[in-house]
């Protein structure tokens, strides 16, 4: 709301009421948006810090979240909740087997051919379910109660699919919260990501913190592209490409490897991105995205949250 | 070290008699439009290889966003030859010197950032200049821009071609390019050793963005017809599988990587539906079991070394 | 006249004083030792003579060719105020040549543009040839010749370590910082380099300082020894007059 003001003082000549509805509106919306891009960038960030990869097929595992969940829904005609959870559990089981099968071969290459490698992966998940399931927009099947609660006795609207969406995100997080900080797995995770050698010498399974991290991730992709097919209706097999990209993005910005960096990048970003669509520059709301990107590295080479750590001589 | 010695005075002969007989074959219709096609293509991705290869193969700054420098030499060029009416000559060196400028601009960046994080910056970097064509009006945004003179012809392509790999192979081979290399290799001791990392940073980019921009212009006046999402991520992504799989370092490389990869494109455009898919899966072949590319890195040693160049080189 | 002073120098890493209040004057022409037991500052010192560090406070000033202070120090222009260094954990441009690492030590004398590099103007062809026959020189003077086409990182590491000196010596200093020279040499390979550093020092009219562990190369060729500790100056003098420090003898064997 801090943001809000400082909007509104800027833009004194407009009508007051009108543009605090706008404001409002623009708020939620920019909370959903960011939502879906801090799950999406959390699986980046957990990828990277483990095995300092760009996992390119990140943004792909998402948009087959979205088409299992499309498929429970509309042929099995299960619930959102159990869509939800199977989704992920099938995303987790998809990263782990693009984990074993794709990367673990070049985990000791340069790292230019581990981010061809994912690139490769991206293109063989996208144009492979373009095969299967063609290149047509599909149209998901109303799940939550189309419902609106208007705001403070606004015209401003809360479609209460975005609490859906800011509910479940809220809620994986702190689970996701809780394996890192409380649990084996998320304590052997955080040993890797800072010190691999030291970590494997502590006995630490390498292979399996890796493959905890990627299901995890994979799982929380798998989540977001359920929220984004129930909340938008309709999904592609090109649906991952950009919002993998703005996810990177969003893991980069608020420091690629730390976790509470994803969920802020994410936030800051779709906030960022929502609010430059109200006021007229939609056309350019990628633009803007990799411009505060760019911005953002040149202050802080490491990121919002990262550490700068200069080379020992 | 002389100038006409034998090597380069044989190397000279084989250009000018490769040029002759494909010339030759062009002129009488043996080789058809749609070989030539390829040709063309081909000749553009060996310039697109071996410029980003200075930026990231030689001096190590990983780019994301080679695609873009290519899209302001073609628009440039587009520009220059369908709407003010110059000459193609002038179109290519407008091409060349609007990249190269670019190349200034994403060189800055680079003096802070290092690796992913500068990969990233140039990718964002890429994207920004397709949303602003995407949205200027001048050079019909989206719908692209149309009616551009064909001007490339066999000649124009093939001496630019062997003025770009000249020029590059001849300045890694120079002080300046020995910096550059050095600079990837280790940072710290290139900077002992009084290289300024700064200016060869920018100046790699500028060069490598300087020869994309003719690859641009090339390309624009040969296809009489340019749109934004054209020299989108994948374009980048593209051209970096080329010098990574000829091999990161290696002249060479670039120029067998741009043939092969072209020749197998060719061939898998015969099942359009599984095009991608193959590709996907050659590209994952090669990166599991040739990392270091086709050449390696042979444009140093002709003995080959096991284990690989490493761009990221990090030392602890 | 001194040729290099350095004055109060100090410098903290956050509350870390690495470095405190260092003060010495060095005399051209000399090998200059400086040990300490490890973390003492020495290595951090060598960074704040070359530029990769600047102080927190004090200064350091060179009187080479010109009088320069650490305020205009930056790692790249080191090379042309005649200072030079190796590196404690060998920095050599691995996957490049031995003859093509030394070479670069040139770079800061080389003096042709980019329309020469690109279109091998004369001025190329004349720079060249001239780094070339220098850095043969310097390869035979180190036994390196007929290595001079191998890649850095296949050489033995003790071979490694005169790459890295010839290297530094292309770039023409008149200081020469050597960090750990002998480092996981054995003691045939110390006692040829002992020799070979008095001798390039009398060769090339060098100055030179040297962080070494090994104590029978500092007292061997050194005529001056300063002895850090826990980022100070513990004490300075010739090898025999440390030696006998009862401070030098406590920081390195602990006690009262």
């Amino acid at each position: 709301m801090h943001l809000g003001k400082l909007f509104l003082n800027a833009s004194l000549n407009f009508d007051w009421g009108d543009k605090m509805e706008q404001l409002i509106q623009q708020f939620v919306n920019g909370v959903s948006l960011g939502s879906i891009y801090a799950l999406i960038a959390l699986g980046y960030t957990m990828v990277y810090g483990i095995i300092k990869l760009i996992n390119f097929a990140h943004g792909d595992i998402y948009m087959i979240g979205a088409y299992i969940g499309f498929a429970l829904t509309t042929f099995l005609h299960v619930g959102f909740f159990p869509a939800l959870i199977i989704s992920m559990l099938l995303c987790a089981l998809l990263g782990v087997l693009i984990e074993k099968v794709a990367y673990k071969p070049v985990r000791n290459s340069t790292r230019i051919a581990a981010l061809i490698t994912a690139i490769s992966v991206s293109l063989f998940l996208e144009y492979g379910m373009m095969y299967f399931v063609k290149a047509e927009t599909r149209t998901f099947p109303e799940l939550l109660p189309n419902k609106q609660i208007s705001i403070l006795n606004t015209n401003a609207v809360l479609d209460i699919k975005n609490l859906y969406i800011i509910f479940v995100t809220i809620s994986l997080m702190l689970i996701l919260q809780y394996i890192i900080y409380k649990t084996k797995v998320g304590k052997s995770m955080r040993a890797v990501s800072l010190d691999r050698d030291a970590a494997q010498l502590m006995g630490i399974d390498m292979n399996k913190t890796i493959s905890y991290t990627f299901a995890i991730g994979s799982a929380l992709a798998g989540a977001a592209g359920v929220l984004v097919g129930t909340y938008y209706n309709s999904i592609n097999p090109l649906m991952g490409v950009v919002p993998g990209l703005k996810a990177f993005v969003a893991a980069v910005i608020g420091g690629i490897g730390i976790i509470p960096g994803a969920v802020l990048g994410g936030f800051f970003l779709g906030m960022t991105e929502t609010m430059v669509s109200a006021f007229g520059g939609s056309l350019y709301k990628d633009a803007v995205a990799f411009a505060v990107l760019i911005l953002v590295l040149l202050a802080k080479p490491n990121g919002l949250l990262g550490r700068n750590i200069k080379e020992k001589v | 070290m002389k100038l006409f010695n034998k090597k380069n005075i044989l190397s000279f002969l084989a250009v000018l008699i490769i040029y002759a007989i494909a010339g030759f074959f062009i002129n009488t219709g043996f080789i058809d439009s749609y070989i030539f096609l390829n040709i063309v293509l081909i000749g553009i991705n060996i310039i697109l290889a071996v410029s980003l290869n200075l930026i990231t193969g030689f001096t190590g700054q990983f780019s994301l966003g080679h695609a873009a420098f290519m899209s302001i030499g073609a628009y440039t060029a587009g520009i220059l030859t369908a709407k003010l009416d110059q000459p193609f000559w002038i179109g290519i060196a407008g091409a060349a010197l609007f990249a190269s400028f670019a190349g200034i601009i994403i060189g800055i960046p680079t003096l802070r950032l290092k690796g992913d994080y500068l990969a990233i910056a140039t990718l964002g970097f890429a994207e920004i200049v397709k949303i602003i064509g995407l949205n200027t009006e001048y050079i019909g945004g989206a719908t692209g821009l149309n009616d551009i003179p064909r001007y490339t012809t066999w000649t124009w392509l093939y001496f630019c071609v062997v003025a770009t790999v000249l020029f590059i192979s001849n300045f890694v081979k120079s002080y300046k390019g020995r910096a550059c290399i050095a600079i990837g290799e280790d940072e710290i001791a290139a900077e002992a050793m009084g290289v300024n990392t700064t200016y060869y940073k920018v100046l790699a980019f500028t060069l490598g963005a300087f020869f994309a921009g003719i690859a641009g212009a090339l390309y624009a006046n040969y296809f009489y017809f340019l749109k934004p999402d054209s020299f989108g991520f994948m374009k980048s992504i593209d051209i970096l599988v080329i010098v990574v799989f000829g091999g990161m370092g290696s002249i060479k490389g670039s120029i067998a990587g741009a043939i092969l990869l072209s020749v197998i494109s060719l061939f898998l455009q015969g099942i359009p539906e599984l095009r991608m898919v193959v590709y996907s899966l050659i590209l994952f072949l090669i990166m599991v079991y040739r990392p270091q590319g086709i050449m390696g890195k042979s444009d140093f040693k002709f003995f080959k070394k096991r284990g690989v160049v490493n761009v990221y080189h990090q030392s602890k | 006249m001194s040729i290099i002073k350095v004055n109060n120098l100090s410098k903290s890493f956050g509350g870390v004083k690495a470095v405190s209040h260092i003060n010495m004057a060095i005399d051209g022409g000399e090998i200059i030792g400086i040990i300490g037991p490890n973390g003492a500052g020495k290595t951090t010192f060598f960074n704040l003579l070359t530029g990769i560090y600047s102080p927190t406070s004090g200064e350091v000033i060179y009187n080479l060719d010109k009088e320069v202070s650490s305020k205009s120090f930056k790692p790249h222009k080191m090379t042309g105020y005649g200072v030079a260094r190796t590196f404690q954990n060998i920095r050599l441009f691995k996957n490049m040549s031995i003859i093509d690492n030394v070479l670069l030590g040139y770079h800061n004398n080389m003096s042709y543009g980019l329309l020469s590099s690109l279109f091998r103007l004369p001025s190329f062809y004349k720079n060249e040839t001239k780094a070339y026959d220098e850095a043969l020189k310097l390869l035979e003077i180190f036994n390196l010749l007929d290595k001079k086409d191998e890649l850095a990182s296949n050489l033995p590491y003790g071979e490694q370590r005169k790459v890295e000196i010839a290297r530094a010596l292309a770039a023409k200093p008149k200081l020469l910082l050597l960090d750990e020279p002998a480092a996981g040499m054995n003691p045939n390979e110390t006692k040829e380099l002992t020799t070979l550093i008095n001798w390039i020092k009398d060769e090339f009219k060098l100055t030179i300082i040297l962080i070494e562990h090994d104590m029978s190369l500092v007292m061997g060729i050194c005529s001056k020894v300063f002895v850090f500790d826990y980022g100070t100056l513990i004490a300075s003098g010739t090898p025999n007059e440390v030696q006998n420090n009862e401070q030098v003898i406590k920081a390195y064997l602990g006690g009262e």
